[in-house]
Formats: structure tokens, sequence, C-alpha cells
């Protein structure tokens, strides 16, 4: 049988990097990169990734022309594919967006792609979820969770999904940090969206089972929240997978990258949830609109459910912007629910949690140990530091 | 023959790794051997004389449990049999066979071979749990004066022999806090269950299931149980703390006293997990940290043995306050006689039927009378020696770590990591242990899911000489350096062994699950009744 892989390389992703620019986004900074003396490095790496996938039989690699891909194939020795047209040296943001809608219409069945945080966001602008995908790190930012931690790997991985050897797939958060402000010193992340990658838990495990370990914590952790719900009360949601199990459970449509608002109501006809059910107040609110619900509402009866945001152990400050310090505050730690699925946790190690709101005040309230919720009756303790 | 082959296993008084290869007999499942009509042992006709006497033994038992056809059982000669589970047998790698230090928590340690054919004198095995007590005062004894044994290696005031496995005792203990939470009228109140990340999963599990919430702690910066957590934690809701001391990672918990304060101030009870004591006999006690109850496993630590899913043995020892609630029924001596008390209002009753797998309470009285008080103790001085020993040598690979608690002595086991060699040469943990397997040995991960990445856990015991811990790590150094040199030879191990790799998907799937013959010809060939 034919697989069919398709290859997107960003070349200017971390150029960037090692002349100090944090980032490579827009012209500008990449000529200013080049001119530091920046050397090109995503293609290189991209061809590190492909070298892995030579020992899957039958494999089509279609790919953009000379730096986009094909000189990544053709570098390993392997005759790629090509499609499209792009001005060598001139490529841009749209010839991604681009690439990536045309091989999602010839059906490859996995897009693996070199580049950073940007190149995860404009392929998640132009596919979302139509399709997986695979990050090949190779830019100066990587804070998104769709990457694999080498090119070597991101290759094996590849190659096991090609070869129907993965578990399934999960929907993994692609962060986007403003580069502007980080030159300026300032750190501001924002859930840009989600992309659908492989996954696997261990290597040898292989082909798809009926409910992968993930899903059943995601499910088990959920009932255990709306469990616990009270008619009458307001819960901020915050985003993410996680959060949106819960959103499920509640039987609600949920902004996946931003916060919204459900109140829960008694409901003497509600087929699920004993008698009560969740309705949506406010659909991705913001910091304002949170304020608003606040004061009219009085802080007694509110609570927020978040999970942690990007890989990296973060609670709030990530990606989850609209609960503000003000937010926070008001509605106080003791009325803050964590999420997290207990492999999320695990790959944390003994790494502690952090919080980073901008305000050092709420950063020091948040901090010391809090407890996450893992599954049903299931929780784990988890330190808190600013 | 090849030059391989003759070359000797030893050079200039240094050993070589060794050529091994496994058996490989591609065997049938007995079942598919079966042929109709061939039998192992031919009945004898009843004598007329008997049949007059008992007459129609079929139509003694009563219509409805009489089989309406004869069971699906494989038809096979006796040689066949014997040929067919030799067979088998060679495709293991048992812990009579290799250096079984890959399997650790496990605490795979020699179990003397006399032992076991104590436990299979018919003075044993033609016991049944039924005969009156005065027909079995011998077993009886052994039993009390085992129970008096292992009160003095824990401190604890009674053991129940009963429970039939590790979990079995966790489970049992989990029962008495709850038992003892109901007596005091709190059990609606006290309903969490503290335990660590790194103790037994089985606590976490097995007290789930006796019906409480769960409040896992994670290590602090040092890789130790995090006592600030703990503060942390502790409420009117602390029913108890269920740990293991020292953890999967080998990590001796050096403030369990405060630990054990900690939850005995908030008004809970705690358990020990000793499954695993084999670092700590005659050395720390139980009751000395402070806890309430603890478990042996007697298939680890006291040698009955361990493996093949039994019978295994889960005693559960208690203080004077909460003996009440131990299962029944305690073995009782009167001075004269040994008897069995039921009269045990508080019990929790029975964790399983009868008394206890006693062919293991056996082995393991055995094993500690043929120690003594200073042999006990030796064995977990030497497994601390053997395991500190091959901590320092599996350290020098390059590509190994052993997380939390860096540069710390280990007490028996250690879960090391080869995160550095999988980023150095992408080449992962169960590919190294596939590997290994072509060299003769076993070799273990952790459970799942992962929490050190890319983990192996070794437990040396008491059992291995200074020559094979040697040539254990020999093997594992040069599977790291074929990973850098050869990756693909390790990425399709085993070469030497018995099948190259299995599907592990099935395992995880109720729906391809087959634990049985028929559950397989139901499920993977879609044949047979439901």
């Amino acid at each position: 049988m034919r697989r069919r892989l398709g290859l997107i390389v960003n070349p200017v992703a971390g150029l960037g990097g090692r002349v100090g620019l944090k980032g490579s986004d827009g012209p500008e900074v990449q000529k200013r990169a080049l001119e530091l003396g920046a050397v090109p490095q995503a293609v290189d790496r991209a061809a590190r990734a492909v070298e892995r996938l030579r020992s899957v039989p039958d494999l089509e690699i279609l790919t953009y022309p000379h730096e986009m891909g094909a000189d990544a194939v053709r570098q390993i020795g392997l005759e790629p594919v090509v499609i499209g047209a792009v001005v060598p040296g001139h490529t841009t943001a749209a010839d991604t967006r681009r690439a990536a809608q045309e091989m999602r219409d010839r059906e490859v069945e996995l897009l693996l792609f070199a580049g950073g945080d940007g190149t995860a966001r404009d392929i998640y602008e132009a596919i979302g979820l139509d399709l997986p995908v695979l990050g090949i790190p190779a830019g100066v930012k990587i804070h998104s969770a769709v990457f694999a931690t080498n090119p070597r790997n991101a290759g094996d991985l590849a190659a096991l999904y090609l070869q129907g050897q993965v578990e399934g797939l999960r929907e993994a958060e692609v962060m986007d940090i403003d580069e502007e402000a980080v030159r300026q010193g300032i750190v501001s992340a924002r859930l840009a969206g989600y992309l659908k990658i492989p996954y696997r838990t261990n290597w040898v495990q292989s082909a798809k089972v009926a409910q992968s370990s993930e899903e059943a914590s995601l499910a088990s952790l959920a009932y255990d929240v709306v469990e616990k719900m009270k008619a009458g009360w307001f819960y901020i949601l915050g985003p993410g997978t996680t959060v949106r199990a819960i959103a499920d459970e509640l039987g609600i449509s949920k902004t996946l990258i931003g916060v919204d608002v459900v109140r829960i109501v008694d409901d003497p006809e509600a087929t699920n949830g004993e008698g009560r059910r969740a309705e949506v107040v406010i659909a991705d609110a913001s910091e304002a609109q949170l304020l608003s619900l606040l004061q009219q509402v009085g802080t007694r009866q509110v609570q927020i459910v978040v999970t942690l945001i990007g890989g990296q152990g973060c609670l709030f400050g990530r990606g989850n912007q609209p609960i503000s310090p003000r937010v926070l505050e008001q509605v106080g730690k003791e009325n803050i629910i964590v999420v997290s699925t207990p492999e999320k946790l695990y790959s944390l190690g003994n790494q502690p949690l952090w919080v980073d709101t901008g305000d050092p005040t709420v950063d020091q309230m948040l901090c010391g140990y809090i407890q996450v919720v893992t599954g049903y009756h299931e929780r784990a303790v988890r330190k808190v530091v600013c | 023959m090849s030059e391989d082959i003759l070359r000797h296993r030893y050079t200039d008084g240094r050993p070589n790794l060794r050529r091994f290869h496994q058996a490989r007999w591609d065997e049938p499942i007995i079942f598919e051997l079966s042929r109709e009509g061939q039998r192992g042992i031919l009945v004898p006709e009843v004598e007329p004389g008997i049949r007059e006497r008992v007459g129609d033994v079929l139509g003694v038992l009563p219509e409805k449990m009489r089989r309406k056809k004869p069971p699906a059982l494989p038809e096979l000669a006796q040689p066949q049999v014997l040929r067919h589970y030799v067979r088998l047998s060679q495709e293991n790698l048992g812990t009579d066979l290799n250096i079984d230090v890959g399997q650790g928590t496990c605490t795979m340690k020699y179990s003397p071979k006399i032992n076991d054919q104590l436990a299979r004198s018919p003075k044993v095995t033609e016991l049944h749990p039924l005969q009156p007590e005065e027909t079995v005062q011998g077993i009886l004894e052994v039993m009390y004066r085992f129970e008096q044994i292992l009160k003095e290696i824990s401190g604890m005031d009674r053991f129940s022999l009963q429970p039939g496995a590790g979990s079995a005792a966790i489970y049992t203990n989990a029962s008495i806090i709850r038992a003892y939470h109901r007596m005091r009228g709190e059990q609606d109140q006290r309903d969490e269950i503290i335990t660590t990340i790194f103790s037994h999963p089985s606590n976490a599990a097995c007290a789930r299931t006796a019906g409480f919430k769960i409040i896992t702690l994670y290590p602090d910066e040092d890789g130790y149980p995090d006592l600030e957590a703990l503060k942390a934690v502790v409420s009117e809701r602390t029913a108890g703390l269920m740990i293991t001391n020292p953890e999967d990672t080998g990590i001796y918990n050096p403030r369990i006293a405060e630990f054990v304060r900690v939850v005995h101030d908030a008004g809970g009870l705690c358990a020990y997990d000793q499954a695993n004591a084999n670092g700590i006999l005659g050395i720390t006690r139980a009751r000395d940290a402070g806890f309430d109850l603890c478990h042996f496993n007697l298939h680890k630590t006291f040698s009955t043995p361990h493996g093949c899913g039994g019978p295994g043995a889960g005693v559960v020892g208690a203080t004077e306050e909460l003996v009440r609630f131990l299962p029944v029924p305690l073995v009782e001596f009167d001075g004269q006689r040994y008897y069995l008390d039921y009269d045990r209002p508080d019990s929790i009753g029975k964790i399983r039927p009868f008394y206890g797998n006693v062919s293991v309470i056996l082995k393991a009285y055995a094993w500690v009378m043929s120690l003594g008080a200073e042999g006990l103790r030796q064995v977990a001085e030497i497994a601390v020696l053997n395991n500190n020993y091959l901590l320092h040598k599996m350290l020098e690979i390059p590509g190994v770590s052993a997380p939390y608690a860096r540069g710390k002595h280990r007490i028996e086991q250690v879960r090391y990591s080869w995160q550095g060699l999988t980023e150095e040469t992408g080449v992962h943990s169960e590919q190294i242990g596939l590997r290994a397997a072509d060299f003769g040995v076993h070799y273990w991960t952790s459970h799942h899911p992962w929490i050190v990445p890319e983990p192996c856990t070794l437990e040396p015991t008491e059992s291995y000489t200074k020559d094979e811990l040697d040539e254990y790590v020999a093997i594992l150094a040069h599977v790291a350096e074929e990973a850098r040199t050869d990756p693909e030879k390790v990425r399709t191990a085993p070469h030497n062994s018995t099948i190259h790799t299995i599907d592990h998907a099935p395992l995880d799937d109720p729906s391809r699950w087959a634990m049985t013959w028929r559950a397989y010809r139901r499920k993977v060939e879609g044949k047979g009744e439901a």
C-alpha cells in the first residue's frame, strides 16, 4: 500500500535564534538575521528527520520546491513528488499556508513540517484539525506541543504513524508568542489553536486501542469536576482540550482556545447531571466581560477551571490571559480548580508548576501547593512557583 | 565450526560476553496439539463390588450440577504433554536461568529448592482446609510460629496470613483504615488516602477500590517525598497515608517519621507497604517509624518465590489498636493446642477463602528459620551493597542516569533512565531490553505510564555474585555502545531469542485480549461459542 507523506520546510525558521533576535517572524527580521551571519538550518534539520523514513516501504513524499522541502529530500538521495511553485530565496508564510492546503487536498496521510511556533500557527490557520501533522523543531520559539523533541524523533514517530503503529492522535497546543514583545523583554503567549498529532505512550506498543489511557483519564476527571458543580454557580472555563472534556460532560460546546463562562441551573427535565444542566453565559470571554460578570454576581459563587498550558507546567499567564490578575484576585485561590491528565503531569517530572500573571501580588497568592484533579476522586499535589 | 563458537568465554582470565542463543520451538498451543482419542491415562473400570455398593456415581449428583457434555480438554499422551511443556520452559528467561536483576521491584532472589520440596510433600499437599483442627496441628503451629517471627521483624502486634497477594494485602490495609474510622463515626468525613507517585501503584488503586479518594504527592526538588506538600493536604478529611519506603526508585524517605507524625496529628492512620522489604530486614521496623499497619509479600522478600502469577502471600500486620479489624480467622494457641479464632466481631471479614496460601507460608517459614535473625539482616546488607555497587557501575555507562536524589545512595533497587542515550542515538529503553535478551538476560522498564523517562529498574537482591553483576552491566554497556555504532542492530533486536517482538496492543484492548483458549477462538479467530 502506497503511503503518502507531506513535507513543508520553513527555510527561514530558526534564523533569528543564534544571532539573538528572539525569533524570525517577518522579512525585515529575516534580512537582519542574515546580515548578522545567521546560517539557515531548517533544511538540514528536515533532512535529518526524513532520513529516518527510509525504512518505510512504498513511501511517496509530497513536497514544495527548493528550500521548502525538495532540497531536504534530495539531500539524502530520495526523490520527492514536487508540487506548487515558489520564488527561491523569497518564500513567505503565505507559501506555507498554501502548501499545507494543497497537501491536504492531495490527501497526504501525515504532514511533517520543519519550523517553529510561527510555522505551526500558519499550518493551523491553513488546515486546522483536518489532517494529522507533526513538527520537526527548527525554529527559535518552540513553545507549542506539536513538535517532536528533535528531528530524528520526528522522523521515527512519523514512520511509526505511517505504518499504523501509534496508538492514536491527540490535539496539541499551538502557542504563539509575540516576538516584538519578547524583544522588549515581555513574554506574552497566546494559545493560537490546536493541531492533531500522532501519539504514542511507549515505543514498541503498536496499533490502535479502543481507548487510550489518556482519553480514559480525561473522561474520568471531567466526571469528577462536573459531579461537584453546584446549581446557581458560575464556572469560568479556561482554554484547552482537558477543560473541553468537562464542557463535553456538561453537554455544551466550548471555545477551544478561549475562555467561556457557564452557569449551572436546576432543571428537573435534564436527562443527565441529576436535575442540573449547564448554559453558556459568555462564549470566548474577554477580561472586561469576566470582570463585569464578577461585578454583577459577586465572587461567592464563581469558580475557575483551568488546565496546564503548553506542556511546560504553566497555570496562569500563558494562553489564558482573559483570566487576568484582577479576575484571579477576586475569585480567590480556593475557587480555582486545576485539572490535568496524569500523563501530562508525569511529563513534568518533579518540576514545579508556575504562574506569571504579570502581577507579583497575585502570583504570590497562587504560590505554594495546589491540588490538581487527575481523575475521578483522584488528585495530585503539585508545587506552584512564580 | 565458526571461530565465534570456538572462542572461549574467558580471555586472560576475563569474561567475554556470552554467545547465547535461546531455543525457539514455534510450539503450538496445547489445544491445537489435541487429537481425538489420544490419552495420557486409562482409568480402570470400577470394580463390580464397588459399583454395587456405590451405585451410579453420576446419579448422586443433582441433575442441574451435571455438565451437558464433557469439558473440551485437549487429548494428548503423557510424552507429548511433557515435551510440550519442556519446550515452553526453554523459551523462558526464568530466574533459575538468567541473572535476574532486571526485574526491579520484584525481588527476584534465589528460592532454595529444598523449601519447594517441603511444600510439595504430601504432608502439605494432602491437607484439606476443612479438616478438623486437631488433625492439622502441624501446619497451624507453622502458621502461629511464623506470625511470631513477623511480629518481631516488623514490631507489629498481630498478623493476618490470609491475603493471597500484595494488592490483596493493600486492600486489607485500606479496609482496616475504613473500619477504624467507621468505628469512630468518622467514615463519611475521612475519605481521603494520601500516597506518593513512586509508591507502588497498588496503594492508590486498592484504596480507590475500597472507596477512598486518592491524593498523590510528587517528589520535592531534591527527589524525596515532599513533606511540605503533605502538610498542605492533610486535614479532617484524611483517612490515612499508604506509602512504600524505599520507593520504587530505591530512594528511602529520610523524613518518614515526620510523615507519620503529620498524618497522626491530623487523625489519620499510616499503612506501610513493605511488599519489598529486602533492603531493610532487621534494620528498620514499621512499628518503630510509628506505622499502624504494614504488609510483606512473602513471594518477594521471603523467597517463596515470585513469578508466574502465584501463588503469593501478602501478610498484614497491625498494632494492638487495630488487631480487632484483621481478617478472620486468626491462628491462636491456648498453651496446648492451636486453633482458628472466628469470634472476632469487628473483623473486616475475609479477604479470600480459608487461612492463606499455606504452602507459601511454609516456604517463607523455612527460609527464615534457615537464616536466623543474623542471616535476615545480612540479606538486607548484601542486597543494599549489591545495589549500590550496581548503581556505581551503571552510572559509568554514558547515557545512563539515576533521576531524583542524584548522587545519593539507594536502598535495594534503582529506577535508571536511558534518556541521555535515547536523545543521542534514538534507541529506546525497551529496545535495549530486547537486545539484552540476546545475551540471555531479562530486563524490565517500569510500570506504565512512565514517570522516569526511558526507564529501567534493576534490583540485584542478595543472590548474585560480583561476577554476575559485572556480567549484567557489561551486557548493558555493550548494548549502549551498539546503540551508538550500530543502532539498527539494537532497534531490530532480539536476534537470538525466542521471538522478535509481539504486538502489545491487544493487551490493552478488552475487545481483543484473550486470556483463555475459548476467548482466543471467539475474539481472534471468530469461532466457537460466546
